[in-house]
């Protein structure tokens, strides 16, 4: 056999195009004739729209076009409301182009095409909107009182959702308990800002009746499903293309942003190419957030510290209007008790419309909140109760002889169950300690003290249900002519290394080279089963499919070449891009029985002519095809998992806080991480590092300003302070592999997992550093200068 | 993010460049276009003409006379950064422009384009104004120097006029055997300051301070000295605690309001702290012993 390429630390073999700057984007596609768009977007949080004069951008010269609600036919209407829940009452989703009213300053009004950007852009200033402003209210906590404003006159209390869960008894719970430990925790609004915005490109063939979309989405398929369905169009004649994609982070998952449909609908109505290509400002104040969330929390305990219940209410911000339904409050609500035990769980939230941008999943969708919630809570009883951090949280932890623990009652974001099913979450703990120096740091922080040094260590744990369903698929066919391997998944990548990991599992069963494996996806025209990247799931889900097919066309090659070795199937083995008798130096090439599997072969070439020297692939004693056989080396088949598989990991942290500056230096920091088997290390250190800096982000720099009344103050790089390389600390990153026992590559999705203990670590390590000053609690990131100067100048 | 429609011309000579500001009142120069160019696609800035100074003669010099570095209106941020001779003749001066955004945009945006730009919080203009230094404006109606104090009027206001093109700044060298130092916050490398301090010392043979110049930005509308500062240290013999006592006299200086950046009492906490720093190793450079 050849080296096993699962697991093994393979290069990504996509970035040498990306680094030479050879990748293609949605921008460079060249598209002949392109017509340009632009967008008239509100700017009032909360209007009315009593009239809207277009004849002035109409007649500027260059202007093709000028749409608003009243000209766009078919999409004058309100865009799906993609996960329907109970708990939602008649759900508010956006239009394309507003009617009527606006709801968030970047509500799209009106749509410019014209022949270039900047002719769009002087359009769009010419047209003129008539707003009568309504009052708003921005604060969250407001926003439910019964005097405040309405966002939709539908919705009493801007109460967009209302929801309870119960996990055992609660009741019981509480009656058994004897201490309670209650905190209150906010974290804040911020935005993925991945490095490429979005955007948008069309092109209508009028004599194929194709209609071809380039689109940023990291959900091509559902997007190609959605456009047939609205334009009336077959599917068929619908191809959506996720081309090279510069990061997503869930902002790209949402159908429809009102350009994803517009651009193709004018495409078609004016016969020539359109695009869109969304700027910075626009990402900020028209592409979907997320965090806000304010929790209420009670852990309810025996003296020992064991929590026997868990009680949660919390707020969640879901902006203007709520297109993905629940599911970041959701996940997060069914994160809210972590890696620990406790038995009875009563969790509710109410998801809030406020006058601002839509809320959608963002990395982490959720789970950073419930974690700062939970693990700020296990660091309060631990001090209230008199234990030391580490040893609250090993008299929870779940064992390992307790898996799978299922939390009967709480239904995950894909409507199945919460069942944590594996880890070795008592290890992992131990590990962090050891590494962060936990046993003498109580002196070390003593000795800094004394010389007016401020030293804390931060620890938070967490958990993530990873590799949501319902499904994917895996399609592989071995070429004839070169042998070479193409594979198709229908979701698609934005950066994560897809085409390495995928061609790692191939490899292992075909016997070739990595480098022989490619990969298509997030193209609908190549493949189009398939549900989208989201949720930490392609490598659980695509994989698991790719896997299963992988096998299915090993099975294939090894009878066809036992045929033409005239061998039996159990002498076989395959490596080096070909067939062998094992023991012997007979072998035939992939390509030569890929072309002996075609019972037409025309003798194009030297494989093909190679072929011919071997007994037939197939026996001869019936057709060139038997009944029910297929030409070629080729399959497909789908992986559908039962349920979620949930990672786990805990970080720690040594922060030191210079008193002058109020700045957080973070000096260590360690994350333990398992993601069950690793397909490749080096891919899962970048993703979880990658993680990692957007939690850096969220736990000391990232808020989304809105002044009160709801216009953005920060939607530009120079004020919404993502980390630059200088900021994120170095990280010691330690892997466990317990294998998910529920897939069988034994995987858990790894996407997501760094971000989200990030802001609960970096928290309890201020917190703990700032003792001296008084009893100061850090339950609400990002933790700014200024929290700190308050938290130093009041101690 | 698209500038709105403007002209550009491309002079050869100073002349040109104030005639083609004298003939277009919505006219601006173009230098290093690294405040300019996002502005304009931001369309906060929306110059009816762009007079691209690039192609000008003799305006990429760095020269060094009669105690005074004279700083062209094309120089490089990095070019002033890396030149040895400035680094002999005024330490500070390299000291603070690694704190000028990131070696990229050093790379294309000038000194005096900084300058001009007068954003309260950079590091350049509070260079001019704790040098002592000043500007030479170009006009219809001449040439004339302009002190720093004087120049920087307002967050991005100058006294420049609209027809007046700034030549050059002048930055008088570091005086014989004087302490300096800099220190700035911001919260990511790179960003404007949310305060920054800096500082020249002269002390005599008994450590006790002769004169100082203490500034700072980010504080205010405007880079500022802090007088109360240097009246606090000046006659005093540098000790831990002279340079606490006129540290804790900083924060009146702050006149901003609460940003989203920093509230006032944190901005004004922050800045004494700068101070404490700045001046302690100012003192150690002037004296060549740690402040005891």
């Amino acid at each position: 056999m050849s080296t096993r390429m699962f697991g093994a630390p393979v290069k990504r073999n996509a970035d040498a195009k990306f680094l030479k700057g050879e990748g293609a984007y949605v921008d460079d596609i060249a598209l002949p004739g392109v017509r340009h768009a632009a967008f008239v977007r509100s700017p009032f949080a909360r209007a009315r729209i009593n009239g809207i004069d277009t004849s002035e951008a109409e007649a500027h010269p260059g202007v093709i076009a000028v749409y608003t609600c009243d000209n766009i036919g078919p999409l004058d209407i309100k865009m799906p409301l993609l996960i329907p829940h109970e708990s939602m009452t008649d759900a508010q989703t956006q239009r394309p182009l507003a009617r009527d009213d606006v709801y968030y300053v970047g509500q799209t009004v009106a749509m410019i095409v014209a022949v270039d950007r900047y002719t769009a852009e002087d359009a769009a200033l010419l047209v003129d909107v008539d707003y009568e402003p309504l009052d708003v209210e921005l604060d969250l906590e407001a926003a439910v009182k019964d005097d405040a404003p309405l966002v939709h006159a539908t919705h009493p209390n801007n109460v967009a959702a209302d929801f309870n869960q119960i996990c055992g008894d609660p009741q019981s719970g509480y009656a058994e308990a004897d201490h309670v430990t209650r905190i209150q925790i906010q974290v804040d609004r911020s935005t993925s800002a991945a490095m490429e915005c979005r955007a948008v490109a069309a092109r209508y063939d009028e004599i194929t009746g194709e209609l071809i979309v380039w689109d940023t989405t990291q959900a091509p398929i559902s997007v190609r499903g959605g456009l047939a369905s609205i334009l009336e169009l077959d599917e068929d004649k619908v191809r959506v293309v996720a081309p090279d994609v510069g990061g997503g982070f869930g902002q790209k998952v949402l159908l429809f942003y009102p350009d994803e449909l517009l651009v193709p609908f004018a495409a078609m109505q004016l016969g020539s190419p359109v695009k869109y290509i969304e700027d910075r400002r626009e990402n900020f104040i028209g592409s979907t957030q997320e965090r806000t969330q304010i929790h209420m929390i009670e852990l309810h305990a025996r003296k020992n510290g064991e929590v026997v219940a868990l009680k949660d209410f919390f707020l969640h911000d879901t902006g203007a209007f709520i297109p993905y339904g629940i599911a970041v409050a959701q996940v997060a609500s069914t994160s809210i008790a972590g890696p620990y035990r406790i038995p009875n769980i009563e969790v509710r939230f109410q998801a809030v419309y406020t006058p601002t941008v839509p809320v959608t999943p963002y990395r982490g969708c959720g789970r950073p909140q419930s974690c700062f919630a939970i693990e700020r809570a296990m660091d309060q009883l631990a001090e209230e109760l008199g234990l030391d951090r580490f040893e609250v949280r090993r008299r929870n932890l779940v064992t390992e002889d307790e898996f799978p623990l299922v939390r009967e009652g709480l239904l995950f974001a894909d409507g199945l169950r919460v069942s944590l099913d594996s880890g070795q979450y008592h290890k992992a703990l131990e590990m962090v300690h050891a590494s962060i120096g936990a046993d003498d740091f109580a002196a070390r922080q003593e000795a800094a003290r004394a010389e007016g040094r401020y030293l804390g260590l931060g620890l938070a744990y967490y958990v993530e249900g990873t590799g949501l369903g319902p499904y994917e698929g895996g399609h592989i066919k071995i070429h004839p002519i070169t042998g070479k391997v193409y594979v198709n998944t229908g979701l698609s990548g934005q950066g994560q290394g897809h085409e390495t990991v995928f061609a790692q599992i191939v490899a292992d069963q075909l016997g070739v080279a990595v480098e022989d494996v490619i990969l298509t996806e997030g193209d609908t025209g190549a493949y189009d089963w398939g549900v989208a990247t989201f949720a930490s799931r392609a490598a659980v889900v695509s994989g698991n499919a790719i896997h299963k097919t992988a096998l299915l066309v090993r099975k294939q090659t090894i009878t066809a070449a036992a045929n033409m070795l005239e061998a039996d199937p159990e002498e076989i083995e395959l490596r080096d891009g070909a067939a062998w008798i094992i023991g012997g130096n007979r072998n035939v090439p992939l390509a030569a029985i890929a072309t002996a599997t075609n019972p037409l072969r025309y003798a194009f070439n030297d494989a093909a002519q190679a072929a011919t020297q071997f007994a037939p692939a197939s026996r001869h004693d019936g057709p060139p095809l038997d009944e029910g056989q297929h030409p070629g080396l080729e399959a497909t088949d789908y992986y559908s998992p039962e349920c979620a598989t949930w990672a786990y990991g805990v970080h720690a942290a040594i922060v030191e806080i210079d008193p002058d500056t109020c700045s957080v230096e973070i000096q260590k920091y360690v994350c333990i991480h398992d993601c069950g088997n690793m397909i490749n290390p080096v891919i899962v250190d970048g993703q979880v590092m990658g993680g990692l800096a957007q939690g850096f982000g969220g736990a000391l720099m990232e808020r989304i300003e809105y002044d009160q009344d709801g216009n953005p103050t920060n939607a530009n790089f120079v004020d919404f302070l993502i980390p630059y390389a200088t900021e994120v600390p170095e990280v010691d990153i330690q892997h466990l592999e317990t294998p998910s026992p529920l897939n069988p590559l034994g995987v858990k999705g790894v996407g997501e997992a760094g971000c989200i203990a990030v802001g609960a670590t970096v928290a309890s390590g201020v917190a703990d550093a700032l003792k001296p000053f008084g009893d100061h609690k850090f339950h609400h990131t990002p933790i700014t200068p200024s929290m700190i100067y308050d938290a130093i100048s009041t101690g | 993010m698209k500038p709105s429609l403007f002209d550009y011309c491309s002079p050869q000579t100073v002349s040109e460049v104030v005639s083609a500001l004298s003939e277009d009142p919505g006219a601006m120069i173009l230098a290093g276009g690294q405040s300019l160019v996002p502005a304009m696609n931001l369309r906060l800035a929306s110059p009816t003409r762009l007079v691209d100074i690039k192609n000008v003669a003799d305006l990429s010099d760095i020269s060094i006379s009669d105690g005074v570095i004279k700083v062209g209106a094309m120089v490089r941020h990095r070019d002033l950064e890396l030149d040895d001779t400035v680094h002999a003749a005024h330490p500070l001066i390299r000291e603070m422009m690694h704190y000028v955004a990131h070696v990229p945009i050093r790379n294309r945006g000038t000194v005096v384009g900084s300058l001009c730009h007068a954003d309260a919080a950079a590091e350049m203009p509070l260079l001019l104004l704790l040098a002592g230094g000043t500007v030479t404006a170009v006009g219809p109606n001449g040439t004339r120097d302009i002190a720093a104090a004087e120049f920087f009027q307002f967050h991005m206001t100058t006294s420049r006029a609209p027809d007046e093109m700034i030549l050059h700044a002048n930055i008088p060298v570091l005086p014989e055997g004087a302490g300096y130092a800099f220190h700035e916050f911001a919260r990511r490398q790179g960003d404007y300051a949310i305060a920054a301090v800096g500082a020249i010392l002269s002390v005599d043979g008994g450590n006790t301070v002769t004169s100082a110049r203490v500034g700072a930005c980010g504080i205010a509308s405007t880079p500022v000295l802090l007088n109360r500062v240097e009246e606090a240290i000046t006659g005093s013999t540098l000790t831990k605690q002279s340079i606490d006592d006129a540290a804790k006299v900083a924060g009146d200086a702050v006149t901003l309001p609460d940003d989203m950046h920093a509230t006032t009492g944190y901005r004004k906490h922050l800045l004494s702290g700068l101070v404490r720093r700045v001046l302690a190793e100012a003192a150690e450079r002037a004296t060549g012993e740690p402040v005891q």
